[in-house]
This record gives structure tokens, sequence and C-alpha cells, in this order.
């Protein structure tokens, strides 16, 4: 931001002369970062824990009977959280001490969150890799493999399509109706829709396992259907409906009126209203809503376990008889007790891990904005090459069209 | 030069009509949409229906002793589900005691704490957590967790025993070998595995109403020299009070219906206990895992009354914590 006055006009006396800046230019002095901590304080943040570590290793392995991680985790952070309040004390009052005792608590707090997911994603892993060097396991179903057999024998193919499919006929059933839903309830209106989202947002509260045994008695037991994948991916349906129902219409209340009503206002009518402004513009929330709805309906055991039965082979048509799923696969094996079938359990939740990371993925890609398509090595190489104040300017112009939320809570539960 | 209309030329000039009923292809429109949510309302309330009526059979033949009978015995006539809606109370407990300081923290830590280069990722993550099956969670409970909760227990036991809550019958805790097998499977353990399950919904509902927060009073607070803890007290907290509340409850009703979690975990005991350490319990959701296969059409409508009971119970919760989060100021919507 420098001001170019041409030399040669100066020479001009009475002439007004604008400065002309060139915003593309690098600052003269670089701007001092005024949230950023000083040296001082930086030390100030991270001395105590470092000196709680070796307190914490002297207290717990030489001075106490205190033995094992756990109380080693919990003195360290003891002594942090003492070190911290001290060394806060020492240049500030007791609003200070606060401060720093409740930013450390917080921090505290995720780490903890942070340690939940990477112990799950490691126990699952790290107990179920063995079977997942073997190809037959992708490849192969479960037909005349015992639980004791090796895992040269004996796969997942099988309770992956069995997944799979329940999991399509599922989304034929509720894709539809839930986003037809939302929109007869933020589109339409009167009194019928406020009866229809009471119960939709009231049966969000149904327990899967209760959606299950509707489907057991209604299907199953009254009308003597056989246990089938059909029966499954029916209780799946009842129970993701009103999530997706409930989430899209979430989505969809928050798309701004002044769009809807430039539409009408050209002239066009209620249903292409729907389908080229309001859909468009909540895009990326409803793939988010309902690919987190999806990772819900295949992840869910309980309502397959009453519903589909387990078969050991592989059975593509879902009227057919008994057919097994990912967690209904899982879910035997580790109730058999047998220590290589809970190991394949252990590799069958790495897939389905794997498969959930999938589609949440796909949900985040789905979910970006029209602008920002290109692929991330692009947009890295193009960044890079760009000096740092087109970069900062750019970044703040960025989002383009998206006005409709870009990120929705994963079971939509919020109003 | 202007004409003025002359007084009584336009008497018979009257408004034009306004209608706002839909014609042509709006019509259509606004019925099919109407057919599709009555279609919906059909097939939702209809589920709602019809547990309600498979349940009164049951409800009508043991009357009020459905709620006081402990026991489980439908080949004796003897079907009550006292002790497992204790059961489902206790595993939820435990579970929010574990999961809503949890939530809270990591909310606060991502909407205010965390550097904003990363905070996305880290909402991702915490929207990855949420997705993460329960079957996932309950191996995590079970094999890697349980034997911690177990010493963990030990210490409640020998520190804490004489709080009612954490005593475990039958176990010394002083003993030279502690008989761990008292403190497995236990409501505790159970909990844990739910707390991790419904904690990143929990955390979600939160972060989302605190982002909310007007960036105007969090700079005022900070403005007037308040650190950013006494920003967070004075200005997010309160303004998010309906959030959290209702978070948390939302949580709960989650925690409340989770079955296979629970099943892989607890053993199956019919007990009238708040002893949430000790061995054994069961919950309404394990109870229908674990009996409907045997069941006869008499016990599979008892079966249903009590997965009945537990859908209002969690239809009291759920609907609490949208009142909650909508009366508060934080619920207000965009769309003004």
């Amino acid at each position: 931001m420098t001001a170019t006055v041409p030399p040669e006009d100066l020479t001009l006396a009475g002439a007004t002369h604008l400065p002309t800046y060139d915003d593309d230019a690098a600052p003269a002095v670089p701007r001092a970062s005024l949230g950023r901590l000083s040296p001082d304080e930086r030390f100030a943040r991270i001395g105590p824990w470092v000196a709680a570590l070796g307190l914490a290793w002297l207290i717990t392995q030489r001075l106490l009977p205190l033995g094992g991680l756990p109380w080693f985790l919990v003195v360290w952070f003891g002594l942090g959280l003492a070190l911290t309040a001290t060394t806060a004390a020492m240049t500030g009052g007791s609003t200070e001490v606060r401060d720093r005792v409740a930013e450390a608590v917080v921090a505290a707090g995720a780490v903890v969150v942070a340690m939940v997911l990477v112990t799950t994603v490691y126990d699952v892993v790290s107990q179920g890799w063995r079977p997942l060097t073997h190809l037959n396991f992708f490849v192969d179903d479960m037909s005349g493999v015992g639980p004791k057999d090796p895992f040269t024998s004996g796969g997942v193919a099988h309770a992956v399509a069995g997944s799979l499919i329940q999991l399509g006929i599922a989304l034929v059933i509720t894709l539809p109706l839930g986003i037809g839903t939302a929109v007869f309830m933020t589109e339409v209106g009167g009194r019928f829709a406020r009866l229809v989202r009471t119960v939709v947002e009231a049966m969000t509260a149904l327990p899967s396992i209760v959606a299950g045994l509707f489907i057991y008695t209604v299907l199953i037991r009254a009308l003597g259907y056989p246990r089938s994948g059909l029966a499954a991916a029916l209780a799946i349906a009842v129970m993701m409906l009103p999530i997706i129902a409930r989430a899209a219409d979430v989505v969809l209340r928050v798309v701004p009126s002044g769009l809807r009503e430039a539409s009408l206002a050209l002239g066009a009518s209620r249903w292409r209203t729907v389908w080229c402004v309001v859909l468009p513009t909540a895009r990326p929330g409803l793939a988010t809503a309902v690919i987190l709805g999806v990772a819900r309906g295949i992840g869910e055991t309980s309502p397959v376990l009453l519903t589909s039965g387990a078969a050991a082979f592989m059975v593509t048509d879902p009227t057919e008889g008994a057919m097994n799923s990912l967690p209904l696969y899982i879910f035997s094996l580790v109730r058999s007790g047998e220590p290589t079938a809970i190991t394949r359990a252990y590799g069958a939740a790495t897939v389905l891990l794997a498969l959930v990371l999938v589609l949440f993925v796909v949900a985040r890609l789905l979910a970006r904005p029209r602008g920002a398509k290109a692929s991330l090595g692009a947009r890295l190489v193009t960044r890079l090459g760009q000096a740092p104040s087109v970069r900062r300017r750019e970044s703040g112009t960025r989002p383009g069209p998206a006005t409709a939320p870009t990120h929705v809570p994963t079971t939509g539960e919020n109003r | 030069m202007t004409t003025l209309p002359l007084p009584g030329a336009d008497d018979d000039v009257r408004p034009r009509r306004i209608s706002r009923r839909a014609t042509g292809a709006d019509a259509v429109f606004e019925h099919a949409s109407r057919a599709v949510g009555a279609s919906v309302l059909v097939v939702t309330g209809g589920v709602g229906l019809f547990l309600a009526w498979q349940a009164y059979p049951t409800l009508e033949r043991y009357g009020w002793s459905f709620f006081t009978e402990v026991q489980w015995q439908p080949e004796a006539d003897v079907v009550g589900i006292a002790a497992v809606l204790t059961g489902t109370a206790a595993v939820a407990l435990v579970a929010m005691v574990f999961a809503f300081p949890l939530a809270l923290l990591t909310a606060l830590y991502i909407s205010e704490y965390a550097p904003a280069g990363i905070r996305s990722t880290l909402v991702s993550l915490v929207d990855l957590m949420a997705a993460i099956p329960s079957i996932v969670y309950g191996l995590w409970g079970f094999s890697l967790v349980m034997p911690h909760a177990a010493e963990l227990a030990l210490w409640l036991h020998r520190n804490l025993g004489w709080i009612p809550i954490f005593d475990v019958r039958g176990s010394d805790p002083d003993a030279a070998v502690w008989d761990a097998s008292r403190y497995t499977a236990s409501a505790f353990c159970a909990g844990i595995a739910v707390a991790a399950m419904v904690m990143p919904m929990s955390c979600a509902v939160m972060r989302q109403v605190f982002s909310q927060t007007p960036q105007g009073e969090k700079e005022a607070a900070l403005a007037l020299g308040s650190t950013r803890w006494g920003m967070i007290r004075t200005v997010v907290l309160p303004f998010g009070r309906g959030g959290i509340i209702g978070g948390t409850m939302l949580g709960l009703g989650r925690a409340l219906g989770e079955t296979i979690a629970v099943f892989l975990i607890v053993s199956p005991a019919f007990e009238l206990k708040w002893n949430v350490l000790e061995i054994g319990t069961s919950t309404v959701s394990a109870l229908i895992a674990g009996r409907f296969g045997e069941a006869s059409d008499a016990q599979l409508s008892a079966l249903l009354a009590a997965g009945f009971v537990l859908f209002l119970i969690t239809l009291v919760v759920n609907t609490l914590a949208a009142v909650i989060v909508g009366r508060s100021r934080s619920g207000a919507g965009t769309d003004a």
C-alpha cells in the first residue's frame, strides 16, 4: 500500500493529485501481529507443562507408589494446572489465573476427545489388520468356513454386498420421501405441514431397536414374510426416514427467502423455484444431511439384527431370504467368543470404518460450494504461486455463490 | 392536463379479488408435495400408533405392576420393566457424566480456542466421530476400555465405597488379589462406551450454537478488558445455555436407546440396583435384542410394550430438548 506519485507531476503546482495505490505491492514493513503471543508469554504457557512432565515422572516413578500410565497422566495434568496457575499468578492477578487455568482445562478436554477418536481407530485397526492382508478377505464369503479356520479362507464380500444392497433399497425409499417431505414442510406450509413436522420430529426419537422390532412384528411375525434383506432394508428405512426428513427440513429452512421471492417474482412456477433455486442452493447441506444419515444407517446393528438373519454366503436377491450385513457380521463373530473369529470381526470393523470414512469424505466433497471445485493439488499450486497480498485479498472474497449452510451437524438435531 | 374521475363514475369498480389459491402447475406442485407429506405422516405416525396398539394388551393385563415388577420371566407370567428401566437410566446417566463435560469443553475449544486454520478440520473430525458406527464403539469399550474401567471402578470402590452407588457387593476392595470379574461388564463400563458414542452428537449441537454467538458482543467484552475466559463466561456460555442443555438432552435421548454397545458389554441381570460399578445390569433395548428371538406372540407384545415405554421416554427427553433449544435466544432463525 504505497502511494506513488509520478515525479514529473511534482513540478506542476496548483493541480490536485489523487494518490494512486498499488494494491498488489507488499507492505513496506511487516505487520505486527497483535494477537500473537510474545516469546515470554509463550514460555509461560509451555514451560509449566514441561516442568510438570518431569515432576510427574519423579512423583509417580520415584516417590509415590502410583504405577501405571493412567496415574502418570493424571498427576501430570494436576501438576500442569498448578504450575500454570503459579506462573500466571507471578505476573497477573486472579483474573489471569482463572483465564490460564480455564484455557488449559478446555484444551485438555479436547485432547481427551481426540484420544478417544485415536484409540478407537487404533484399537480396531491394530486388532483387525491381520485378516486384511489376505486378498480373499475382500472377495470371499463365509460359506463352509468354520470359526476356527485360518484367515486364508473366508471373507466379508457377502456382508459388504448385503450392507450396500440393504442401504440402496432404504435410500430409494427414504431419499424421495424425506426430501419431498422437507420441501412440503418448508415450501407449502400451513397447519397440516406443522402436524407433519411435529410427528416427524417426534419419530426421530424412535430407538433403532424399536424400529427393528416394528418391522419384525409386522412383516415377519404377522405377515409371515421370511427374514430377508428387504425386511432389513425396510427397518433401516423406518429408522432413517425421520432423520433425513428432519435434517433436510433444517437445511431448507435456512435458504434465504429473498432467493425464493426473486424467482417467483420473475414468473417462475413454484415447482421451478424449488427445482432450480431452493434445492441447488441447499445442495451442499442436503448432501451432508443425506450422507450422514446413510452413515448412520450402514452402521446401525440393532434393526438388522432383528430382521435380516445372518447368511454365511453371498446373497444378492433381497427378497430371497437371510442376508448378512457388515454390522451383523461383526456382532455375530464377536459373540461367538472364538479368538480367530473375533480377529476376523475386527477386520470387518476396519472395513466398516473405511466405508464410513469414504462416505464421509464424499459428503465433504459434495458439500463444498460450487466455486471451490478445483482439486486440492491444483489449489495448492495456484495458492503457492501467488504473492502474499494477493492471497490475502482473494481469500476474503472466496466463498462465491454459497449462501446455504455447507455444514450440517451429523444428526440434523440443531434448530 | 389532469383529469379527475367524476364521483359516482366508478361505483361499479370493486377491488380485484385476490386469492392465494394455487392454480395450474402450482396446484399440482402443492398437491403432490402434500401427498408426499401425508404419506410420510402415515408411515411414521403409523409406527407410533402401532406400538401403542400392540402395547395396550400387555399394559392392560399386567397393569401398574408392569412398571414395578423387577423380573422378566414370561414363562412364569411375571413381566415387568422396573429393573431394565433403572438399568437404562443408570447406563445413560453414567454416559452423560462422562459425555457432558467432554462435549462442552470440546465445543468451547473448537469455537473459541482452536487456531482458525484447523477449526474446520476439527469440526469434520467431530462429525466423523458421530458417524462412527456404534458397534465400533462397542468393540472399543469391550476390548480396550473395560480392563481400565475395572481398575478405575476398583479405585472408586476402595476410596469412595461409602457412597452407595460406588459400592460393589460381594467384593472386598482391600483384598490382596482383587476380584476383577466383579467390576467388569457393569453399567459403568457400558456407560463409557455409550458416552463415546453420544459425545460427538452433543458436541456438534453445542458448537453450532456457540458459533452463532454475536461477534459484536464477544468483541465488546474483549474491548472492555475481559480475558478470553471472562468473555466466554459472560457472553458465550449465557448465550449458548439453550444449546448446552438441548445438546445434552439429545445425547441423553440417544444414550437411552442405544442397543449394541450395551448388549456387547453388560452381562444381563434383572435386579433393581444403583450399584453402577457392579457386574450385571440390563437395559430395555438390550432386553429386546436378547429376547425377541424365542418370544411367543404374548411375549412379543410385552417386548413391544417395553419398547413403547422406551420410545415415550426418549420422546419426552427429545421434545424437552427441542423446546429448550427453541426457546433460548440462540435458537433464533436465520430467516427473519
